[in-house]
């Protein structure tokens, strides 16, 4: 079966690549043009594998960047002693193929049809790629919910769309704060997202907020228990934890 | 090695269970703990995959796969409920 897509069933499918687009010195976005793809939400992800000649097989997941309706794109950072991101991000070209199965998830997601409420969207690092294809969603189909997004970054050449997130929206705010280095004449913020940082930016709890946590464990975990603390019920603060592990068969 | 979530296991668990399952409700046998199976604290780097109660750590579920078959065990959920 595999290579058939079936209906409710997850198969690996050959994708090829299109486009290769340098978001940052680490990080890379990848798009496909996927033959069977049944579409996705802001926030689902995807699994690549990789196979090598001696039939080991490793295998990542990775959060879709690319909203839904546009080409199925992941942004991957290249982790040093990486398995797969230092071959997706430094090997891979456009026309090459690459097995992938999607979209995965249904827990982190935003719906524009149902989800009106402010959005509050905090990254931590590469975790911006799932916000990413939320905020995107949520402009491509005219959401009428506010959102802010505040993004923990080491440096500010590590912030992955920057660009994107600095063109004029009336609806979108975004809030950097640089944990390692600033530029000189920084103005914005610095060092960890704390509680403080949380009660100034986070929507307060009486509009009825929803909130995606995406970043490392430890991010998570902090912003989380920040907003709970706010007032947040916990089942309108939506997390995800990444990390370097995946599984290998 | 950090543990992940439930999030992070969604393509094995729909390989495993043929739907969409992070969004499923699970409830801990041990501590009565109900919540999406994409909050349990999930262990990747074991030899298999370990999924753990986000409220009391108590062994949720584990997945191995041996020669292309999962060997699945589910004694730490109480239930499971997909949407």
């Amino acid at each position: 079966m595999e290579g058939t897509a079936v209906r409710g069933r997850l198969t690996w499918q050959t994708a090829t690549v299109t486009k290769i687009i340098p978001e940052t010195p680490r990080t890379s976005t990848i798009v496909f043009e996927v033959p069977d793809w049944p579409g996705h939400r802001a926030g689902q992800h995807l699994d690549v594998r990789l196979t090598a000649e001696d039939g080991y097989r490793a295998e990542r997941s990775y959060s879709i960047a690319s909203a839904p309706g546009e080409p199925v794109a992941i942004t991957v950072e290249r982790l040093e002693d990486g398995e797969v991101s230092p071959y997706l991000t430094e090997e891979l070209q456009p026309g090459d193929a690459i097995e992938l199965r999607g979209p995965i998830g249904g827990y982190f997601v935003w719906d524009p049809v149902t989800d009106h409420e402010p959005l509050l969207l905090a990254a931590g690092g590469s975790g911006v790629v799932p916000l990413r294809a939320i905020l995107r969603n949520r402009e491509r189909t005219g959401s009428t919910a506010s959102a802010r997004l505040l993004y923990s970054s080491r440096s500010l050449a590590d912030v992955i769309y920057r660009e994107e997130f600095e063109r004029p929206d009336p609806g979108l705010d975004v809030v950097y704060t640089l944990t390692r280095s600033q530029p000189p004449g920084w103005r914005g913020r610095a060092g960890r997202v704390d509680d403080a940082l949380l009660a100034e930016v986070a929507w307060p709890a009486g509009q009825n907020p929803l909130a995606f946590v995406c970043g490392p464990t430890s991010f998570v975990e902090a912003v989380a228990e920040g907003l709970v603390g706010l007032g947040y019920p916990q089942a309108r603060v939506k997390t995800e934890r990444f990390g370097a592990t995946g599984g290998r068969q | 090695m950090n543990p992940l979530d439930g999030n992070a296991i969604g393509g094995l668990l729909h390989e495993v269970f043929g739907a969409e399952m992070t969004d499923a409700t699970g409830t801990c046998a041990n501590c009565d703990f109900t919540g999406p199976v994409a909050q349990t604290v999930v262990y990747m780097d074991a030899p298999g995959t370990v999924v753990r109660c986000r409220n009391c750590s108590s062994l949720l579920m584990v997945f191995a796969k041996l020669h292309e078959r999962y060997c699945v065990d589910l004694r730490g959920l109480a239930a499971l409920e997909a949407r």
